[in-house]
């Protein structure tokens, strides 16, 4: 099913207008109680629409859906391509397994290093610093697409003699304090091993999500589909 | 010429204000530190991270500003209803259990700092969640003395056999804003729907069921401030109810533009946020009018003050300052940057902190200057101005730099992490980091002011009115 905004917001506006209207007739409009009526109808309209979007946003946004891919999605390769028809850059998704960390991982297996990529990132407490989709801090960078980010090939990988991305990427987060890239140095934050390839792996899933366009200009990154 | 009797929820109230107004300290020296490191990265690097400042510079806002707004209700509720709060022993147990309560937590925040990737660590240290970090069982907490506060608005109401429209709207916002807390109660490895019910708690509080709040605290205080009639606040509550809500619940789209959620929310989004503005006119235009209309006689000057910096602090910092970065076009570019904290320094500012000072310094009025007394003094204005300066220069700084990240990092370079590099060593922005930092000082040593002005201007008003009287027999 596909919604429209105007759609939404015509009805919305219409119908909190008409009904109230109706139910006031016969209050003068400087009446407490008109208003009353104005104000119980236009935020029942309101909230009765965004549920109704809501169960419809949770299914467009389900693990597994097109906007957030399953879990195993980290075993593909992952770009992000201006798409002309959108207007917007949006991820892609590699055919072939290219795996990560050298292995290729089962549902199971996936769901679960996720999971515990989560809980990392909260105990970390890395909103308060970065922004995630946009959202946090802003004394650091934004990891939206962190994963597809240039500078862990170009940089990281060197410094930290790591043979592939995201072996630098968990080096790297384990030991931020010995590899300082400006002026802030990211804290150690004391994680395990572990820990830090959930977090590679989180990484990477979050940067399949189709977040309609944001960050834009971002530097393209082709994968074969 | 007798002080007047208060009323043991009035008591209560005085202690949630001075609490209220000890963890607007604290926020402020994080704020400090948190704004010091930006300048100066080394200071208390591995010791006192950025990010544990920060997390306590938001979280002592939230809490100070609802216990602000909690001790504002207890204050009005038995002057509404004419009576004794029913459950006030209960609401005196809550209240020292929030306070204990935010001593923990803070405690842990400091010395445990993180903790490792386990359920553990959401329940007992911090769920990691921007504004709602505190940890699970003190979410819980929040809950039960949320549920106590509700209790005792209700059960008053009730026994006073009487409802206004100003109670019946209370009652609604408290239960939809205590109720909205529980959408942030749960974990997800999903960040979209993380994130889409995270906003549920963040912005339907600030830009929904907080507003209707403060549209209550302040309609009260215009009330009991000038005389204004009851129909016209309570009319008036009813368009920034319609207004408020009509707006803002879609509104809550603007935060859903690039979380992952469909694109229908880009059209909803933008357009009722950018409606939003709609009620924060109406508010200004209220408390102008009735101002005038009572030719701003009254006995309270700097609640009347902080009134009229409530209104015109919302329309600025929560109207104008969301306005310019609210449509998806703008967003896509400055979502992220420091256009944010400007925002949010000055809508929290206006919206809230003033509304909160207003209240204080009403509360003081009717507990410390005896009838027939007029508060009023220079400390006030010294503070009052001072923390406008301050805010003003803060924002101002930041809105700067948020202008120069925008236009640099996002823009031009494309938001990868050396355009986040780049744009942060851009003059524009170090420079702002260092006005931010001064005018942070500025707002400190107003704060000061403030209070010493609360802590005295009882006294003051007393000596100031000898003096008047004596010239008079003299």
């Amino acid at each position: 099913m596909s919604i429209g905004w105007l759609e939404v917001v015509v009805a919305t506006v219409l119908i909190s207008l008409v009904v109230s209207v109706i139910l006031g007739r016969g209050k003068g409009w400087l009446e407490p109680d008109f208003w009353k009526i104005a104000a119980i109808i236009t935020s029942s309209v309101m909230t009765i629409t965004l549920i109704l979007l809501t169960f419809h946003s949770l299914n467009a946004i389900s693990v597994g859906s097109k906007r957030v891919p399953s879990p195993t999605v980290i075993n593909k390769e992952i770009g992000y391509v201006y798409n002309a028809d959108r207007r917007a850059m949006e991820p892609v998704i590699g055919k072939a397994d290219v795996g990560l960390f050298g292995k290729v991982w089962s549902g199971e297996e996936a769901s679960k290093i996720l999971e515990e990529g989560k809980l990392a990132i909260q105990s970390r407490n890395c909103m308060d610093c970065h922004t995630l989709l946009g959202n946090g801090a802003y004394y650091a960078p934004d990891l939206t697409k962190a994963w597809l980010d240039p500078k862990w090939e170009k940089q990281i990988m060197p410094v930290t003699n790591a043979k592939s991305k995201e072996e630098a990427m968990r080096t790297w987060i384990i030991n931020p304090d010995k590899f300082p890239t400006w002026v802030r140095k990211m804290p150690n934050l004391k994680l395990s091993e572990e820990e830090a390839t959930a977090i590679v792996a989180y990484l990477k899933w979050m940067s399949a999500i189709d977040t309609n366009g944001f960050p834009a200009n971002f530097p393209e990154v082709k994968v074969a589909q | 010429m007798e002080q007047k009797k208060l009323y043991e929820s009035q008591q209560l109230a005085l202690w949630y204000f001075w609490t209220a107004f000890i963890l607007l300290g604290a926020q402020l020296i994080f704020g400090l530190i948190a704004a010091y490191q930006f300048v100066n990265p080394d200071f208390l690097y591995g010791a006192l991270n950025f990010m544990t400042n920060r997390m306590l510079h938001i979280n002592a806002l939230v809490v100070w500003l609802l216990m602000g707004f909690i001790g504002g209700i207890y204050w009005f509720l038995p002057l509404e209803t004419g009576r004794e709060v029913v459950g006030i022993k209960l609401g005196k147990l809550a209240y020292f259990a929030l306070v204990g309560a935010v001593a923990v937590v803070v405690l842990v925040y400091l010395l445990k700092q993180i903790g490792t990737a386990d359920y553990f660590t959401m329940w007992f240290i911090t769920e990691g969640r921007e504004y709602i970090e505190a940890p699970r069982w003190a979410d819980i907490g929040i809950v039960a003395v949320a549920l106590i506060v509700a209790y005792n608005v209700i059960a008053t109401t009730l026994a006073s056999k009487r409802i206004t429209g100003i109670l019946g709207v209370l009652i609604i916002d408290l239960a939809a804003l205590f109720g909205l807390y529980l959408a942030g109660m749960f974990f997800t490895p999903n960040i979209s729907i993380d994130q889409y019910f995270w906003w549920w708690v963040v912005h339907l509080w600030v830009e929904a069921t907080w507003e209707v709040l403060v549209g209550v605290l302040m309609g009260w205080l215009l009330m009991h401030l000038l005389g204004t009639p009851r129909k016209i606040i309570e009319a008036w509550l009813y368009v920034e109810v319609m207004l408020v809500f009509g707006t803002g619940i879609l509104g809550l789209g603007h935060h859903y533009y690039w979380i992952g959620t469909p694109e229908y929310w880009l059209g909803i989004g933008g357009f009722f946020s950018a409606m939003e503005p709609l009620p924060l006119v109406a508010m200004v235009v209220h408390a102008v009018y009735d101002a005038g209309v009572h030719k701003l006689k009254t006995v309270n000057i700097p609640a009347l003050f902080w009134a009229f910096a409530q209104a015109f602090g919302n329309l600025f910092g929560a109207g104008v300052w969301g306005f310019m970065h609210t449509l998806p076009q703008i967003n896509l570019f400055s979502h992220g940057t420091q256009m944010a904290p400007a925002h949010g320094h000055l809508a929290f500012f206006g919206a809230y902190m003033a509304a909160n000072v207003a209240l204080f310094y009403f509360a003081l009025g009717q507990s410390r200057v005896k009838e027939g007394y007029v508060l009023n003094g220079f400390p006030w204005k010294l503070a009052y101005v001072g923390l406008i300066i301050g805010i003003v220069g803060m924002v101002g700084a930041l809105t700067v730099a948020g202008f120069a990240q925008t236009m640099i990092e996002r823009a031009t370079l494309g938001s990868t992490w050396e355009a986040y590099i780049t744009a942060q060593e851009h003059p524009w922005m170090v420079s702002a980091y260092s006005w931010r930092l001064l005018f942070g000082f500025v707002f400190f040593v107003a704060y000061i002011v403030l209070m010493y002005d609360l802590i005295t201007a009882g006294k003051r008003v007393e000596e100031l009115k000898r003096i008047e009287e004596a010239r008079v027999a003299g």
